[in-house]
């Protein structure tokens, strides 16, 4: 029997000669009629479909010999305990080395947002605002280092290593660091943008940077940045550096633009060990 | 399951009888499985460098060819053999000359994702996740090579039998010994049936029995694949390996069979056994100098 799928290729099922001579057996079909109709069987479920059909209505005996084997193993099946799925279903986005950073950082922005609302203050900055950059930054680093991945070694030689894990971690920290912003910021008064953007484009800085140098050294070099350009000099002078102030934004705009390239087009360097340092 | 009925029993026979006969003359095979491979060897290297560091070239121009079959990789501590397994693994670019696997060039900054998928890997020093089950281990492993989400509870229990650790699957492996931990590492290397299996030292931690039936699973994987096993014990390469590939100061210095190496020595040299009088008799040193390491 011979279809035509649209534009696709020719598919030919098997016919139903075929199909009944394999099921009565013992030399009912050739054998290299036999070898092309199994191997057929194999790859189109449609065509066992009918097998299935002509074994409940000319083979009794099979039908009952697959019914007992069914009888037989429904029990056990049901006696195993389904495996639980949960902790993969995380893993897939977060290492559990990841679990007390992101717990940390998320301490570290209540307590920025505490400081903001309660604290003696430092004139017009807002510590949400001076964290905001850095904190995604510990939670990237957490989730690529050596120290404290150990299985480092192991996901850098998968498939999936490379942007797609990278993207799905950094993701994952973004996903706790980003709502806790914008509840601290919400409550201090901060717009989101204005912090948004600088802590997008310091991640997307730290794994630029990270598949050259590797991503920890990269996060402690742009925290360290951070603090010594922006974060002290911000809370000497008490007012808003102009990296935190509104003009700044199409700059950071333009960073996260620039690594976010940079992150694409070196994908490959994730795959490799430098990156874990 | 209550007795059958001897009627049945007989068809069952019977059917069991038909099934067998086709098998003998005519075994199933999907087109994927005959289609033919399109390379010489599946791990072809010429002049290969890696740098391990940032300096130290620990492979420096090595020739290597090999195809399917167990590959004993042999060489004294510090030869280069843990970067040239990372750089077949390709977790490390080639500094210079050429690495193919399985007919893919390896180098530069490519993903190579579908032949990582073909890949199967055991570093030498290998993290887990304590909290993780051998089941979740190597089920987490397998999503990350990319294993057909369907095929992978089947493919984790398979490999998790093979490597004789069905009935501990469910215990976390921070409650697994050392052997056992190792052993969960050759499930994860197995779990995708890969064409090109990677073992670092995977030998060490298990106690003789479980070397024994370590040795007949490579044995097994190296019918129809290319395992290459890298370790300092000759007698492991002697049971087991169909190939020797002796390394040193990230050269090739001998490429062989286990009784090649072993006619390599003669009386005069070191060793306890003939495997590694030819060991020592082709590493020797010109001029040994007595009482050091």
């Amino acid at each position: 029997m011979r279809d035509k799928e649209g534009a696709g290729p020719v598919v030919v099922h098997a016919s139903a000669r075929l199909v009944e001579g394999y099921v009565r057996g013992g030399g009912a079909l050739a054998a290299d009629e036999v070898w092309a109709v199994e191997a057929h069987l194999e790859g189109c479920a449609e065509c066992r479909g009918r097998l299935a059909d002509v074994v409940a209505g000319s083979a009794p005996e099979v039908a009952a010999l697959s019914d007992a084997v069914w009888a037989g193993l429904v029990p056990e099946l049901e006696a195993v305990a389904p495996v639980r799925r949960r902790r993969l279903r995380w893993s897939a986005w977060a290492t559990p080395a990841m679990a007390p950073w992101l717990a940390m950082v998320l301490a570290v922005t209540v307590l920025a947002w505490v400081l903001d609302v309660v604290g003696p203050g430092s004139g017009e900055v807002s510590w949400v605002l001076l964290l905001a950059p850095v904190l995604p930054v510990c939670g990237v680093a957490a989730s690529w280092s050596r120290g404290l991945d150990p299985a480092y070694e192991l996901t850098a030689s998968t498939p999936r290593a490379g942007l797609q894990l990278v993207l799905r971690r950094t993701a994952s920290v973004l996903a706790v660091v980003v709502p806790a912003l914008l509840v601290g910021g919400w409550a201090t008064g901060v717009m989101a943008v204005q912090w948004l953007l600088p802590c997008l484009a310091f991640t997307s800085m730290t794994l630029a940077l990270g598949g050259v140098i590797g991503v920890t050294r990269a996060a402690v070099a742009l925290v360290v940045a951070w603090a010594g350009v922006v974060a002290v000099p911000t809370l000497a002078a008490h007012r808003t550096a102009f990296a935190l102030q509104a003009d700044g934004l199409p700059v950071w705009g333009l960073v996260l633009a620039l690594c976010a390239g940079v992150v694409f087009a070196r994908r490959g360097a994730y795959t490799v060990l430098g990156a874990h340092r | 399951m209550k007795p059958e009925p001897l009627s049945r029993m007989t068809s069952i026979n019977e059917i069991n009888e038909i099934n067998e006969q086709r098998k003998r003359a005519m075994p199933a095979v999907s087109s994927a499985d005959v289609a033919p491979t399109t390379y010489a060897w599946e791990i072809r290297a010429s002049g290969l460098k890696v740098r391990a560091g940032r300096t130290r070239m620990a492979v420096n121009g090595l020739d290597l060819s090999l195809g399917t079959g167990v590959h004993g990789l042999l060489g004294p501590n510090g030869a280069g053999k843990t970067t040239l397994i990372r750089a077949l693994a390709t977790v490390l670019r080639p500094a210079g000359g050429e690495l193919e696997l399985l007919g893919e060039s390896v180098g530069g900054l490519g993903e190579h994702r579908a032949l990582r998928r073909r890949i199967g890997y055991l570093p030498q020093e290998f993290g887990y996740y304590k909290r993780f089950t051998v089941r979740e281990f190597v089920e987490y492993m397998a999503w990350l090579k990319e294993v057909p989400k369907a095929d992978i509870p089947g493919a984790v229990q398979r490999a998790v039998e093979r490597v004789g650790l069905a009935d501990r699957a469910d215990e976390r492996m921070k409650a697994l010994s050392g052997g056992m931990v190792r052993r969960a590492g050759i499930a994860q290397a197995i779990v995708n049936d890969p064409a090109v299996l990677l073992l670092d030292e995977p030998t060490v931690g298990l106690d003789p029995a479980q070397r024994l039936r370590f040795r007949e699973l490579l044995q097994e994987l190296g019918t129809d694949a290319c395992v290459v096993v890298s370790t300092h014990l000759v007698e492991d390469v002697a049971a087991a390996c169909t190939d020797v590939v002796l390394f040193a100061e990230g050269r090739l210095v001998f490429q062989g069979t286990p009784a090649e190496l072993a006619a390599a020595g003669g009386p005069e040299h070191v060793g306890d056994s003939p495997l590694e009088r030819g060991y020592s008799a082709l590493l020797a040193d010109p001029e040994p100098t007595k009482g050091t390491w």
